[in-house]
């Protein structure tokens, strides 16, 4: 028999290769606990964990549960956690997996944030789509309706098809880390398909759904603005982007106050950074409470809310983390900065439209790869940097 | 190697014990900060949320006041939350020329440009990814003078320096997102892994959600005690607001006790660096850091007898 070389030992005719997989297996039918389970099976590099699952089910266990259809990253259906990761299992490559998991076994686990039904498959009726029916999914359109099309700029709907490359794979949902403390938060798939028909200028009620979307206590300010659903969505959909667009134009548009101190929030730590060109933290917390003003601190809100952080105030006094007079006055840029400062909100605010640069639509510039060469000498912050670690 | 230096605004004023000891820092490491003094806030994420353009504009314009630095190799800054706010408005203003004029057009009447080259673009990294990609995992280990032997660390990143990974230009050769790791190893600790280390601190929310905001910070603190941590680190300035400062409202919002302290990036390396607890503002915690303390003079004492 012919020796193979050590380091090609797996790799078996046809170039197929050895993959371990550990599958978490829950029947909550069974009354048992989960477990983990390990398979190893027999496929070329550049096929899919989802071909893997598949093999191992045919193979060895016919009992292993996954949901499948297209196995092209279309229909959205074999959203799983790989290595701790969300992807479409049809869509994540074995060799890719291999590198990314710890020990060298692919490790295979249901989405979060949803009931396990049964092994890799998640209740997405319970949540996700529950969450996509709470925002209202349909065009509510503007009367009258036109006897043949509406024309509308090609902009604004290469605009919302960003949202409409979702492919509700739930992805987004299974690694929201608001709806883990806060089961209720609506969550960044259905807020990513409100943005779908608030951007939309053939709907009627872009108010109406904004003003709902943020007096909801589990609506758009209950993002934590943790990027998770930016890095997990398959189809570039942005989902956080969106929430982020939903309350500018809730708040900036529309003037939307809505209960949740969100927009109080907003309009104190913008006005903040204008008045001292710092953040004043002490301020902070009653304006966004009790309004954008100095006065903010009086009103019945903020003094409640006060009232509940005094030990927490207390301590950072005690401690000189927070000196009283810092508390008091904050702190401020030299006078000439802070009147460059707000020259530049009198120009930007004062502009009869928001001019907002969305790369989406825009692209980027054709641009040439940096040179790795060394800076010269006095060269002011500049430098030679590998091309992605310049930021 | 000199640095255009932004501190933030929570370094210098609810959490001064960071800046303060970045301030000690530095000189060990031979780093030189010029301070960005007449920069304004990020925007923390915030302003872009109410008006995109205004923080594209008020970052470009500290990041034009960076490039008049004589002799700065690089701008750096020491909080996760300006990292990510900063590095989203450089990455509008470096992939569009027409945009970047429009803004550029706005901070003329101050006499101040954002310029764009390819070839020397405006590098911006946090202290956590100067130290591994500047100074270096082993000229940092040659530096330390009291190695954390013994002492087990739980890494905290922030949100704003792991995600969005293209963004932050985290890829298989640049593992920014595991840095924290590599430099709690090459000061000498122990790393503790544990489920929260990156995910949210909650701080985003607290005025709007605190029942949430807390549970997450409680949630993650508990996970670190159950992992049994002496202390986490962190180099987000806001993290640490909701970590340690929010942590006794956090421990009611939990029902549980944590009494976990959490560092300053600073403060770690500093402590491995030779210098003491009290120099480093760790009185300064609303969570008493004794387990560190008790650790650093239990390693001097030791190297004493």
């Amino acid at each position: 028999m012919e020796m193979m070389p050590a380091e090609a030992h797996d790799r078996r005719e046809g170039g197929t290769q050895s993959f371990k997989l550990r599958l978490r297996r829950y029947d909550p039918e069974s009354g048992e606990a989960p477990y983990w389970d390990e398979h190893t099976v027999e496929l070329e590099p550049h096929r899919s964990v989802l071909e893997a699952v598949l093999q191992a089910r045919d193979r060895f266990d016919g009992s292993i549960g996954i949901r499948c259809s297209c196995r092209q990253a279309i229909c959205g259906s074999c959203g799983v956690r790989v290595n701790g990761e969300p992807a479409l299992a049809c869509h994540t490559h074995l060799d890719a997996a291999l590198s990314s998991s710890g020990d060298g076994v692919i490790e295979i686990e249901p989405m979060g944030n949803m009931p396990v039904l049964k092994d890799l498959i998640v209740d997405m009726d319970a949540v996700h789509w529950k969450k996509v029916q709470r925002v209202t999914p349909w065009l509510l359109a503007k009367q009258p309706v036109p006897e043949r099309e509406y024309i509308v700029s090609k902009e604004s709907m290469v605009d919302v098809t960003q949202t409409m490359a979702c492919i509700q794979c739930g992805a987004c949902v299974s690694d929201c880390l608001a709806m883990e403390v806060d089961p209720g938060f609506i969550g960044p798939a259905a807020l990513a398909k409100a943005y779908r028909f608030v951007g939309d200028p053939r709907d009627a009620e872009q108010y109406e759904r904004l003003n709902d979307l943020a007096q909801d206590p589990q609506g758009i300010f209950d993002c934590t603005h943790c990027f998770k659903c930016v890095e997990a969505c398959p189809k570039d959909v942005n989902p956080m982007g969106q929430i982020m667009r939903l309350r500018r134009i809730a708040t900036s548009d529309h003037g939307i106050v809505d209960q949740n101190n969100g927009q109080r929030h907003e309009a104190a730590f913008t006005g903040l950074i204008r008045d001292y060109g710092l953040n004043h933290e002490a301020e902070l917390l009653p304006r966004s409470y009790g309004g954008p003003s100095w006065f903010g601190k009086f009103h019945p809100a903020a003094g409640k809310e006060l009232l509940s952080s005094l030990p927490v105030i207390v301590k950072g006094v005690l401690r000189r983390k927070v000196s009283p007079k810092l508390a008091i006055f904050g702190h401020k840029i030299p006078a000439a900065d802070l009147k460059a400062v707000r020259t530049i909100y009198d120009k930007v605010e004062g502009r009869e439209q928001r001019y907002e640069l969305n790369l989406y639509i825009a692209g980027e510039d054709e641009q040439p790869e940096p040179a790795i060469v060394a800076a010269p000498e006095g060269e002011s912050v500049a430098e030679s940097s590998p091309e992605g670690s310049n930021r | 190697m000199k640095v255009a230096y932004w501190p933030g605004c929570v370094s210098r004023g609810f959490t001064p014990e960071l800046h303060g000891s970045m301030a000690k820092v530095a000189p060990l490491l031979d780093i030189e900060l010029v301070e960005l003094d007449r920069a304004c806030c990020t925007g923390a994420g915030v302003i872009a949320e109410h008006n995109q353009e205004l923080a594209d504009t008020l970052n470009a314009r500290t990041f034009a006041l960076a490039q008049q630095v004589p002799g700065a190799e690089l701008m750096m800054n020491i909080c996760s939350t300006c990292q990510g706010a900063q590095s989203e408005c450089q990455e509008r203003l470096d992939a569009n020329a027409e945009y970047r004029a429009h803004v550029n057009q706005t901070l003329a009447s101050e006499g101040l440009n954002y310029e764009w080259n390819p070839t020397h673009p405006l590098t911006n990294k946090n202290f956590l990814w100067l130290l591994v990609e500047e100074i270096g995992l082993d000229e940092l280990r040659s530096r330390v003078r009291r190695p954390l032997t013994n002492l087990r660390v739980g890494p905290f990143y922030g949100c704003y320096i792991v995600r969005p990974r293209r963004r932050l230009g985290i890829d298989a050769e640049h593992r920014r997102d595991n840095y924290l790791h590599e430099v709690i190893a090459a000061l000498g600790g122990t790393v503790i892994d544990y489920a929260g280390m990156r995910k949210c601190c909650g701080f985003p929310i607290i005025t709007m959600n605190k029942e949430a905001s807390l549970k997450q910070a409680g949630r993650h603190l508990g996970d670190a005690v159950d992992a049994d941590a002496d202390c986490l680190v962190t180099p987000c300035p806001l993290c640490h607001l909701n970590l340690d400062l929010q942590q006794p409202l956090a421990e009611k919002t939990v029902g549980r006790r944590l009494d976990m302290p959490v560092l300053h990036l600073p403060q770690l390396v500093g402590l491995a660096l030779g210098l003491e607890p009290q120099e480093l503002g760790m009185g300064r915690h609303v969570v008493k850091p004794t387990s560190v303390i008790d650790w650093s003079t239990s390693v001097v004492a030791g190297a004493a007898a």
